[in-house]
Parts: C-alpha cells; structure tokens; sequence
C-alpha cells in the first residue's frame, strides 16, 4: 500500500470511530500531542477544588507530566490506591491498547487492579487513544486480543460510551455503575 | 412464572395483562421502537450472513461439547479458575453454597445471569441465611419486589417509574420522585456499598472460550466489572452452551446479540476474564474464581436431532421483542423463567412439561420468532414439537383427537363439512355470515362475525369451471385448502377466471384434502403426516408446472414442512421434495410467473390496503408481489402501520385464545382504518376470515377481499 493509501485508510477509520463513539455519548478530541491530553484533564476539573484524578496505568513519565499539570491546578493525582477511594474519583486518566471503528470501542488490557478501578469508579473517564491503534472491526484485532488472553491471569475491557441503563421505562440513563462520561482523546502519532 | 393448572385457568392469569394499561402501552412502544432501532444496528450488514455464522459456529460446537468442556477445563484450571460441572439446577446451587462457605462470604452481589435465575440461586442461597443483592438495576429493582424477570433483557420492562419511585422510597425510607435519572442515582448510590462489602461476587457468562479458559461478559451498566473486581471470590454460573472454541467464534456471536436484542452495535461493556486476576481484597492479591458449568437438560438437548439447534440462542430476548403475544400479556405470562418463543421450548427441557403445558399452546405460529432469531432457530417448530411431545407422553385432548381422526378421512371430513351448510341453517344471514353464533361457541369468541359454510363448495363447482387451454403457457394445480373449497369457493373462482385469461392449464385434483397445518398446531403429528401424503398423491398423476394456492398458510405448509414430516421415508421425502418445489403462492405466480402488468388491468383508482399474511410475508419470504399487483391493477396503494404484524387469526390459536385474538384483530384494524383504504386486501383466507368478521362487528363499510377478487374483477377485456 502507498503511503497515501495508507494515510486515507487510517483517516477514515479514526473519522468511522469518531462517529460510532459520538453516537454512544461519548465525547470524542483530537489531540496533537499527549501533553495536550493532560492540559484537557486538568481542564476538564477546572482549578482549584478538592478534586482526584487517578492515572495507574501511565507510564512514569507520563505520569509525572500529568501529576505536575494537575499540581498547577490544585488538584490531587494518584497512581495507586484505588480501594482507598471505592466511593469514587473524579477522573480516571487510561491510555487504551486497541480502538475499534466499528463500534467506537476502546480495548483497555487491565490485569492489574488498580487500572480497572480506575475504570470503573471514576466519574469522568479520559482514555487516550493513539490513531495508530484504531482497527476496522473486533475480529482485525483477534491476535492482539488473544495474545493478552493467553497471557494468564488476564482482564481484558471493551469500552464503548458510557455506564448506561434503559432498565426503568427503557429511558436510556448513564452513569447507573460506571463512569458518567466517557472522554476519548485520539492522539496523532 | 407458570402455575396455572389448565388452560383456563392460564387465560385467567392473561386476562390480568390484557388489563394492565400500563404494561401494554410500554410494550406495544417497545415493538415498534425495536423493529426501528434493530434495522438501524444491523445497516450495510448482510444479516442472513452474520445469522448464518453464529448458527454454524454453534452447530460445530454439538459433537465436540465433551472435548470442548474438558479443554476449557484444562485451560481455565491452568489460568487458576476452580472449574465445576452441574447436571441439575439443585446440584448447581449446592456448589455455590459450598464455595460460600469455605471461603467464608457471608455478603453476595450478583451482577445479571439468566442461568442463576434458571437455578433460582438467589432463593437457595438467602435460605443459608446468605446476602444476596442483585446489582443490575432492572434485577435490583425486580429483587426488591420479589418478581422474576418479565424479559430475558430488561427484566422490570413491566413497571413504571411511578412504580420503581414507590419502591425506592421504601428502600431509602426518602420519598423519591419518580425521575428516571434520580432514581438511577438513587440505585448507584445504594449499591455501591454494597459493592464494598461483598466477599462474593456471582455473574453468569455470555461466552466460554474453550481455547484459553476465558469467560465473556456483555453488559451495559458496568456493574458485573464491579462485581468481578471488588469482592474476593469470583463464582461464574454458565450453561454448557455458552462453550466455543475461539475468540473468534465468540466475536461472532457478539457481532449479532447486542444488535440483535436492544439495537446497539455493542453494549458499554464487553469483559473478558482469563484465570485468577489481582485482587487486593483477596489473600495473596490473587481471586479465588470458580467457574460453575450447568447441564440441566442441556446434554440431552444437544444429542436431539431436532432440539439440538437449541444451542444457537445467544439468549438476546429478540423473540420475545417480535412476539405479539409477548406484546400482549409480557413476559411473566408469556414465559416461566426464560421468556418468549425460546422460553416455551427451554421451560420445557429445564423446569419440565408441567410448567410448559399451557405455555408451549401460546404460539399463534405467526413466525415473526424464526424471523428475527439469532442464531436462525426453527422456534416454532420447535414449539409445535414440545406439544407433540406433551401430548404424546400426557395424552392429547378430546378435541385434538377427533379433529386428527376427521381430517384423517376426507370422504368423512367433507361430508362433515356438507352437512354442516344444513346445520347452520337456523342461525346463517343471507349476508354470508353466522347470525348468532351457536351454543358450542362461548361469548369470548363474539369480537368477530363467522361466515357461514358456502352454498356449493369449489369442488362441485370446479367441472362447470374447467376448460380446455390449446396451448396452455404454463400448467398449473390449483390447491384449494379447507376454506376456500367450502367457504370462500368465489375466491377460487376469481384466480380461475383470472388465470384462464392469460393461457393457463389447468387441474384440480378432487382427492386434495386439508393442508395438515390445523393439526400441526394441534400437536398431532402423526395425523399430520398421513395426510400430507394424500396430498402429495392427490397431484402425483397430474402433469403440472406449478401448484397454486392462494391460502398463504397452505403454501407455507406444504412447501416447508411437507419434506420434513415425510423426512423419515426416503422414497416419500423425494416426493415429498419434488412437490414442494412446485408450490407457490397466489401472487408469486401472478407477479413473477405471468407476469401480469399494468396494461392487463382496468384501474378504478379506488384506495386499497394490504394485510401481509404471516405464512407469505415470513414464511415464505414474498413481500413485493401483492402490492406490485395492487398498483398494477390500478388500485391506490396504501400501506397499513405493522402490515406484516399478525392479524390474531392463527387457525386454532384464534379458538383457544379468544382474547388474544381480538387484541391483535382491534390493532390490525385500527391500522387498516387509518389508512382510509375503502378495500382491505390479503392473500390468505384466514385472515379474511378474521378481518371481515372483525370489520363487520365494527359496522365497517370496508370491503376485505382475497387479492384474486381484486385482481379478477379488474380484467381488462373481461
């Protein structure tokens, strides 16, 4: 494939999963850089309140960039610790492995604890999520899927808008368990 | 839950639903906002393809299920996982009990599991003095009120927010307003502490990945992460048929069952879990996981030749969702534990023929399951072969009996039907309906006006009809079915004449009889098999193209299930086959074999409308050919709201569920009236039946014909 042909396909599969997530309620940002990515969840809490932002899956570099944007801010970072805060953090800040156009999934491979609580018990969830990483459908991620899988114990995510429920009077409400919202910032790289 | 002793006392308890205002208003929104939202999921996908895939990656699956079951054995043991095998419900739950309290749990919560409703787990475990706690909001709230799920989906699609506030504010001791987002606020904040005390955490499984030991979990609120994340131990409770050997396969089935049963393309939250994950509640940061594989009836399923296609449900609801009985009286009627066409059939295979004897009679066979199906399951088959089976080892009804010995004998059944045009003197009107009905009928069946038994059936009248075509373009048998040889004869008499305009041959083999398909839906098969070989013979002499019906039930019948009743003899299934291949319906050989135009009509430009029979719209996949006809006759075309919804005749359906007739009679005419077509037209006899019966009780002036009246009466050159 040429090197426009291949700038073509992956435009069109980060335009088809910004369009598949947008549909679920998700919020979908293009960002250039990942320090962009930290300035908007620094932002996203505003300055200056009690608030928490959990980020255990970020590299160390990374995590530290963030912890220092969100210092600015007065805002507490965490890594680890989750159990501390079962009733709930404000941010969850994850990087995601997979994107899927398809459905507007995010694939988050999340074996260790701390990650998935991140997940689960944020109000806002922020996932960054590489270009490079978006596929056509489930099925173009199959090697990648099975590889975490048979990489025991395993505790593989697809993501895809928010906590949602349609269980009183089929009225969709979001945010029943999980997060409220789901931020998705597709990072060119 | 089924407990009604008989049929009666059944369609007392149903009464209670068509009573219910509310629950009938959500669910008639439902249907149609399903049908909508299903179409929008499924665009720019071939459906019969994904449909087909699900169907053969389960179907690979049935001669493997012992090899399958040990290998994920092996794999989710060496991922950790403690593995169980369950043959019974009982068995099943003992386990979970054991695991309860060796590890010590005292707290559970349960994210949504059909499996564990199936074994009544929550039950078994509160009588150990267990905490059980339902964290799905829709099992919350049905928890809360001690009422199992009225939808395999959506469990409390039966109750109001008005309802679900009451029940808050007795949880809360608060008063909550019945705001849909504050009472999902209200359940979040109530369960998440919940979710901090558990030692257990129970779900069920959408998926067994025997290649890695890896379970799968569709899910939208995101509670069964919490639940397996949170607590220490981790018991997961699944049928044997959730095994598949591949992610692949898996990816699959996920493709279709969100699409499929709520309109996503996927739900918030697909989870896959491989072997003991980190826990930090848990001793050792390590989660103690049980996997609990329940048989129940599985096995035995999967060995039946016929049954075995059971395998296929993904469990997504949709078959209730299309049901218009399901959209009639719910899913605590319309099901035991599991709910709607697949719920009649499981019912009977988990919790036995009690429970299913009433409910396996509920199918009015229109086929809108078989439809929508994700995996392609002959649901109503496979309905109609759990009340053969009923009947066969429980004894088959009075009724039942003589209806199968009758049409056994067509001398005896004709000359039953003859008599009858005297014995209906007393009460026939000369407007060819029943004046009153008689004494053997009871007030329930009164929604519709009956037509009379035809002065001289088509049969007598058919040697004054027939002529001799030089060179003829095609030849054709006509099939007359029961109704319309000796009570709608004219309708025959309109596609003769119709027909004989345009070189058709023609042949009306006298020893036809019924279809069979009334004593299909009766449970008696064997009757039904003798005779679809008397008619089968009735044409083997006749040297014909084609075999015409204008009854679509008829066409269906004899095309579809004739090779399958005669499958057991070889000899006779090729016949069987070959006749089959030559039945079409009315339209089809009108539209698609002759060909008929605008310029072979003269139009009036009256409005009509069209029925859509189950039996031709579904069962025999015609959509276009009748209303192309209507246009093409000059007619002005106008589609009805749920054209291809059932009309409530289902032959039989119709007489043991009057009121269930009615409803789904009253709705269909409203459509029809709304469209303020002056002719109601159809291609079925027995829906004539029913909505010329229905219309008259109306005072209606609408005029409901066969489409052959409305086509003949438009001859040009007539």
């Amino acid at each position: 494939m040429t090197m426009t042909g291949d700038k073509d396909r992956r435009t069109d599969l980060c335009s088809r999963f910004t369009e598949k997530a947008t549909a679920v309620s998700a919020v979908v940002r293009q960002i250039a850089t990942i320090n962009d990515a930290f300035a908007y969840c620094a932002n996203l809490c505003g300055t200056g309140q009690e608030k928490i932002i959990a980020a255990p899956g970020l590299e160390s570099s990374h995590y530290d960039l963030l912890a220092d944007q969100c210092g600015k801010n007065g805002l507490t970072c965490i890594n680890s610790g989750m159990r501390g805060h079962l009733s709930g953090v404000d941010i969850g800040f994850t990087m995601a492995d997979i994107g899927i156009a398809e459905t507007g999934t995010l694939v988050i491979n999340c074996p260790g604890e701390e990650l998935r609580l991140a997940t689960m018990l944020c109000e806002y969830h922020i996932c960054v999520l590489p270009c490079s990483k978006i596929v056509r459908d489930a099925f173009a991620a199959d090697q990648q899927l099975r590889t975490y899988m048979r990489k025991a114990p395993n505790y593989t995510a697809f993501i895809t808008g928010a906590s949602r429920t349609a269980d009183i009077e089929r009225v969709l409400a979001l945010g029943v368990h999980g997060p409220l919202e789901l931020h998705i910032l597709l990072l060119e790289d | 839950m089924q407990n009604a002793k008989d049929l009666k006392e059944y369609r007392c308890e149903m009464q209670e639903s068509l009573d219910n205002t509310f629950l009938r208003q959500a669910l008639d929104t439902f249907a149609v906002a399903y049908r909508g939202s299903r179409a929008k999921a499924f665009a720019g996908f071939d459906i019969n393809r994904l449909v087909a895939d699900v169907a053969a990656a389960k179907d690979a699956v049935l001669p493997r299920l012992d090899e399958l079951f040990r290998e994920f054995k092996k794999n989710a043991e060496a991922a950790g996982v403690t593995v169980h095998f369950a043959k019974d419900a009982d068995e099943a739950n003992a386990i979970i009990i054991r695991i309860a309290q060796e590890t010590g749990s005292h707290k559970i919560i349960k994210s949504k599991s059909m499996t564990a409703e199936e074994t009544l787990l929550n039950h078994a475990l509160e009588d150990q003095g267990l905490e059980v706690t339902e964290t799905d909001l829709g099992e919350f709230i049905i928890q809360l009120r001690h009422e199992g799920p009225s939808h395999m989906v959506m469990p409390a699609i039966h109750l109001s927010r008005h309802q679900v506030g009451d029940l808050f504010t007795d949880v809360t001791g608060a008063r909550q307003e019945p705001d849909i987002d504050r009472l999902v606020k209200v359940a979040r904040r109530e369960l998440r502490a919940k979710f901090i005390d558990a030692d257990m955490g129970i779900t069920g499984a959408n998926f067994a990945i025997t290649e890695t030991g890896a379970i799968g979990l569709v899910t939208n609120e995101g509670n069964a992460r919490l639940v397996t994340t949170l607590p220490r131990v981790h018991v997961a409770l699944l049928g044997i048929d959730k095994l598949v050997p591949t992610l692949e396969d898996a990816l699959k089935i996920l493709k279709v069952l969100p699409r499929n049963a709520t309109g996503q393309n996927i739900t918030s939250y697909v989870t896959w879990i491989t072997g003991a994950n980190e826990c930090a509640s848990a001793p050792g940061r390590k989660k103690d996981i049980h996997f609990v594989v329940l048989d129940n009836g599985r096995l035995e399923m999967a060995k039946d030749p016929l049954f075995s296609q059971v395998f296929r449900c993904v469990r997504c609801g949709a078959c209730a969702n299309v049901c218009p009985v399901y959209r009639l009286v719910g899913g605590h009627k319309m099901g035991h534990i599991y709910i709607g066409a697949i719920g009649l059939i499981l019912t009977y295979f988990f919790h036995g023929p009690d429970k299913a004897k009433n409910l396996v009679q509920n199918c009015i066979n229109c086929e809108a399951c078989k439809d929508v199906c994700a995996g392609g399951i002959d649901l109503p088959r496979l309905i109609k072969q759990v009340h053969v089976r009923i009947q066969d080892t429980k004894g088959h009804p009075l009724p039942s009996l003589l209806l199968g010995q009758v049409l056994k004998n067509r001398k005896l059944f004709h000359t039953l039907l003859r008599s009858a045009k005297w014995a209906q003197k007393p009460v026939a009107g000369s407007d060819g309906f029943m004046r009153h009905l008689p004494m053997m009928f009871f007030k329930e069946h009164d929604f519709k006006a009956l037509p009379t038994i035809a002065e001289t059936p088509f049969r007598d009248r058919w040697p004054g009809l027939r002529m001799e075509v030089a060179k003829p373009r095609v030849k054709i048998g006509l099939f007359s079915g029961c109704v319309q040889d000796f009570v709608y004869p004219e309708q025959m008499e309109a596609a003769v004449r119709l027909f004989a305009d345009h070189q058709v041959g023609m042949t009306f083999p006298l020893s036809q009889s019924c279809c069979g398909l009334p004593l299909q839906m009766m449970g008696e098969a064997k009757t039904s098999r003798d005779v679809a070989l008397q008619n089968i013979r009735a044409f083997a002499q006749e040297d014909v193209d084609h075999i015409v019906t204008l009854c679509a039930s008829c066409a269906s019948h004899l095309k579809h299930n004739y090779p399958v009743l005669l499958a057991d003899d070889p000899k006779l299934a090729d016949q069987a086959r070959v006749f089959a291949a030559k039945v079409i319906d009315f339209s089809s050989f009108t539209h698609d074999i002759l060909g008929l135009q605008a310029k072979d009509f003269t139009g009036d430009g009256r409005r009509a409308t069209f029925h859509s029979p189950c039996h031709l719209c579904r069962g025999l996949g015609v959509h276009d050919a009748p209303r192309d006809l209507i246009r093409a006759a000059g007619l002005e075309y106008k589609e009805a709201a749920e054209s291809e919804v059932c009309c409530g005749f289902g032959g039989t359906f119709s007489a043991k569920f009057p009121e269930l007739s009615a409803e789904l009679l009253k709705k269909k005419l409203d459509n029809v009236e709304l469209t303020g077509a002056e002719i109601l037209l159809t291609d079925c006899p027995g829906c004539i039946m029913q909505l010329r019966g229905g219309l008259k009780k109306r005072g209606s002036q609408i005029l409901v014909q066969h489409t052959a009246e409305a086509l003949a009466c438009r001859r040009k050159d007539k």
